[in-house]
C-alpha cells in the first residue's frame, strides 16, 4: 500500500498570484524514507500542511494511509506524527513535561512507547528537568522528534528538521531516521540541504511549487545529461567570471572549492582550449578534472532547463 | 455492561485525562510566567489601592489651622470636634491673624478657622456668634467640599448647644445620603473595579494565551492530534475561570476590610453572578483569539475594544444618565454595565436575586451568543 498519495495538488494562497503548489503528484511507499528537496519558498511547508490536514488544497486529491486529507482529517490526525519547521514545543515546560503532555494528548504514555523513542530519549534524558527553551538546537530537535513519535505514528512528517542545526547533530539526526525506518515507520522529510538527499530512499526535487524530478538519488544523478568537470585556479572569483565568458561553456556554477562546468559540445580539444584561454586571462595553478554530478548539480540543471 | 459500553466509558475516561492534562499545562504556563502572574495578582491589588487611596474623590486628613482668640469652652469644643473627624487634621494653632496668610503660603494648608474673642459670651447673651472659615480656593472643588464639611461640623455643634439650652431649634437641615451616608468613594468604585479586573484578566489573558499557541506554532501540533481543537480552547478557559474567582475573593476582602466597603447581600449570589460575568468575558476572549493572529493584535483589541468601553460606558466613572443617547444605547452592549448594576445591588443595596434577574438574563444571553459565534468561527485548520 502507498502511504502517501498526492495527485494534481494545486494551492494558491489568498492575495498571491504565484501558486504555492502547482500540479504536484507523487506517491511514497510503505516504510520509505522519502525526501523533499528544495530551496526556501519552494512549497515544501505547504505540501506538509496539506498532508497533515492543516490547510486545504485548491484542487487535487491527497491521501495518507488511504484516508483523504479533506474528509477523513480526523482519522489522519490520529495516525501521523508531525514536526513543523519551527520549533513548536512549550519552551516554558520541561523536557519531561512536554513529553508527558504530548503523550496524553495522543492517548498514550511515555512508558507505553518507550521502546520507540528510547535511543533518542536517552540522549536528552539527563536534561529532563530542564525547560525546553533552554536546550541547545540539536537537543530541541531531538525532543521535538520524541514528541512527534510518542504515539507510534504510521507516517512521520518532518518539515526541515535539520535547518539551523550543526553538522554533527544533523548527521546524528539522519542516523535516527534510518533507525526509525527500520521500525516500519514511513517518513516524509524535507530539507534545503542537497547533501542530505543521498540519505533518502527516494527524493522529489521541488522548485517554485513544481516537482522537477522524482527518483532515487542515484538515478537522478545518473540522468545528468552532460559530462561534468571541476575547475580550480588561484583566483576563484575571477575564474567564475572568465569561465562564463568562454564560448564553449554550457553551465558554470560555484561549488565550494571548485566551479562545476559542462560544455556545449563534447570535443576532445575543448579542455585544452579552455586551459589556454584561462592562462591568457592570467590564471595560474589551473586544475580541470572530470567529476560525477551530485544532486545539487542535477537540481541546478533542472532549474535552468525549466 | 456490554463491550460497547465498556469501550465508551474507556473513551470518556481518556478524554477526561487529556482535558485534565491540558488544564495542568495551562496552570504551569501561568505560574511560570512572571508577567502573567503580575498581571493576574498585581493588577487587582494595584487597582484597589489606586482607586481606594489615591484616586478617590473623598477628601481626608486635610490640614487646617485654628486661630482661637476666644479660648473659652465653646471655642475649645469646636476645635476638638474638628480634630475628631477624619476629614481634618489640626496642623497648629495660631496666635496672630497676620500668621494666617503666611500659613497658607508656606504649605499645603486647606482651611483656617478663626474664632473671635468673646465667642462663648456672644453666643450666650446675643444668641449669635461668628466664626470665619478661610479656605484655599485655588482648587475650588476641594475648597467647596471642605467648607461644607466644616459648616456641617459647626451646625452639629450649634444643635447640641441648643438642645442643652432647651431653646426652640431654629436650624434644621436634614441631609441624608442614601446607601452611602458618609459619601464613601468605595461603594461607587469597588463594583467598578471588580468588573474591570475580571474583564481585563479574562478577556486579555485568554485571548493572548490562545493566540500565543498560534504564534509559537504549538497550535499546529495540537491540531494534528486526536484531541478536538475546541477543547484545547475550552481548557484554556478553566484555569482563568478559577484564578478569576480567586481574584474576586481578594478584591472583596481588600475592599471590605481595608476600605470599609459594605457587603449587605448574600455572598454566594455575588460569586454566582461573578461566575456568569467571567464566562461572558471568557467568551469575548475566545472570540477575539479566533479572529486575531498575533499576541499584539489580541492585546490591542482586548484593551481598546473592552477596557475603554468598560471604563467609560459601564457607569462607574461617568454617570450614564448624563450621556447623549447614542452612547447610552451603545452602553447596553457593554457587559460590564450590567454586571456593575448587579454588584452594586448585591453589595451596597443588599438586594436578592429577584431584583437583578433581568440583568442576569441579559448577561446570560450575551454569553450564549458569544460562545455560539466563537464556536462557529472556530477553525479546525490553520486559517
Amino acid at each position: 500500500m502507498k502511504d502517501v498519495v498526492l495527485s494534481n495538488i494545486h494551492k494558491t494562497y489568498k492575495g498571491r498570484d504565484i501558486p504555492a503548489l502547482n500540479d504536484v503528484s507523487f506517491e511514497t511507499g510503505e516504510g520509505e524514507l522519502f525526501g523533499l528537496i528544495g530551496p526556501d519558498g519552494a512549497g515544501k511547508t505547504s505540501l506538509f500542511r496539506i498532508l497533515t490536514t492543516l490547510i486545504l488544497p485548491d484542487s487535487g486529491c491527497a491521501k495518507v494511509c488511504g484516508k483523504d486529507v479533506v474528509n477523513d482529517y480526523k482519522e489522519i490526525r490520529k495516525i501521523v506524527g508531525y514536526m513543523p519547521g519551527k520549533f513548536s514545543l512549550y519552551q516554558d515546560l520541561s523536557v519531561e513535561e512536554n513529553l508527558n503532555f504530548f503523550a496524553t494528548v495522543f492517548n498514550t504514555s511515555l512508558k507505553k512507547n518507550y521502546d520507540l523513542i528510547k535511543d533518542i530519549y536517552i540522549q536528552i534524558e539527563p536534561f529532563k528537568k530542564r525547560r525546553a527553551g533552554q536546550l541547545s538546537g540539536g537537543m530541541k530537535q531531538k525532543l521535538a522528534l520524541c514528541c512527534a513519535l510518542i504515539h507510534k505514528p504510521k507516517v512521520l512528517f518532518l518539515d526541515e528538521p535539520t535547518t539551523g542545526v550543526d553538522a554533527v547533530s544533523r548527521k546524528e539526526f539522519w542516523g535516527m531516521l534510518k533507525a526509525l525506518k527500520e521500525q516500519g515507520i514511513s517518513i516524509l522529510v524535507s530539507t534545503p540541504y542537497m547533501d542530505e538527499a543521498d540519505l533518502c530512499d527516494r527524493i522529489a526535487l521541488i522548485q517554485n511549487g513544481k516537482i522537477m524530478s522524482i527518483d532515487t538519488p542515484h538515478s537522478i544523478t545518473l540522468n545528468y545529461p552532460d559530462p561534468l568537470y571541476a575547475v580550480q585556479s588561484d583566483q576563484m572569483g575571477k575564474l567564475l567570471h572568465d569561465l562564463r565568458n568562454f564560448r564553449e561553456i554550457k553551465s558554470c556554477n560555484a561549488f565550494g572549492d571548485y566551479h562545476h562546468i559542462s560544455f556545449v559540445s563534447e570535443r576532445k580539444e575543448t579542455g585544452n582550449e579552455l586551459k589556454d584561454y584561462l592562462l591568457k586571462k592570467d590564471h595560474s595553478n589551473i586544475k580541470l578534472n572530470a567529476v560525477a554530478p551530485g544532486i545539487e548539480d542535477c537540481f541546478i540543471q533542472l532549474m535552468d532547463s525549466e | 455492561m456490554s463491550l460497547h459500553e465498556v469501550q465508551k466509558e474507556k473513551q470518556i475516561k481518556s478524554k477526561m485525562k487529556q482535558f485534565l492534562s491540558f488544564i495542568k499545562k495551562e496552570f504551569l504556563h501561568v505560574f511560570r510566567d512572571s508577567k502573567t502572574m503580575l498581571m493576574l495578582f498585581g493588577l487587582p491589588i494595584a487597582q484597589i489601592t489606586l482607586f481606594g487611596f489615591a484616586l478617590t474623590n473623598e477628601i481626608k486628613n486635610s490640614r487646617i489651622v485654628v486661630l482661637d482668640q476666644a479660648k473659652d469652652i465653646a471655642s475649645q469644643e469646636i476645635v476638638q470636634k474638628f480634630e475628631a473627624g477624619r476629614q481634618f487634621t489640626l496642623d497648629r494653632t495660631l496666635n496672630n491673624p497676620n500668621q494666617i496668610e503666611e500659613a497658607f503660603r508656606s504649605g499645603n494648608l486647606k482651611l483656617a478657622i478663626l474664632i473671635p474673642a468673646n465667642f462663648y459670651e456672644d453666643l450666650q447673651h446675643l444668641h449669635e456668634a461668628q466664626i470665619q472659615i478661610i479656605s484655599d480656593a485655588s482648587d475650588p472643588n476641594t475648597a467647596n467640599t471642605l467648607t461644607t464639611y466644616a459648616s456641617n461640623i459647626l451646625m452639629d455643634y450649634q444643635l447640641e448647644l441648643m438642645q442643652n439650652a432647651k431653646l426652640p431649634m431654629s436650624i434644621d437641615t436634614d441631609i441624608r445620603m442614601l446607601y452611602n451616608p458618609e459619601l464613601k468613594g468605595a461603594t461607587n468604585f469597588v463594583p467598578g473595579v471588580i468588573a474591570l479586573v475580571l474583564m481585563l484578566v479574562c478577556v486579555l489573558m485568554t485571548s493572548v494565551s490562545i493566540v500565543r499557541e498560534k504564534e509559537r506554532g504549538t497550535m499546529e501540533i495540537l491540531l494534528v492530534s486526536p484531541f478536538h481543537p475546541f477543547l484545547v480552547i475550552l481548557s484554556k478557559a478553566v484555569p482563568y475561570f478559577i484564578l478569576s474567582l480567586f481574584n474576586l475573593g481578594v478584591i472583596i476582602l481588600m475592599s471590605v476590610f481595608l476600605l470599609d466597603m459594605p457587603f449587605n447581600g448574600p455572598v454566594w449570589l455575588l460569586f454566582a453572578e461573578s461566575g456568569l460575568f467571567i464566562l461572558t468575558c471568557l467568551s469575548v476572549g475566545l472570540l477575539i483569539s479566533n479572529s486575531t493572529k498575533s499576541q499584539a493584535a489580541a492585546m490591542l483589541i482586548s484593551l481598546m475594544g473592552m477596557l475603554i468601553p468598560t471604563l467609560l460606558l459601564a457607569g462607574f466613572m461617568f454617570p450614564l444618565e448624563n450621556m447623549p443617547w447614542p452612547l447610552q444605547l451603545i452602553s447596553n452592549v457593554v457587559p460590564a454595565k450590567w454586571f456593575y448594576i448587579i454588584v452594586k445591588s448585591i453589595m451596597v443595596k443588599g438586594l436578592g436575586f429577584a431584583a437583578i434577574w433581568k440583568e442576569t438574563l441579559i448577561l446570560f444571553v450575551m454569553t450564549i451568543l458569544l460562545l455560539l459565534i466563537s464556536y462557529k468561527k472556530f477553525n479546525i485548520r490553520l486559517s
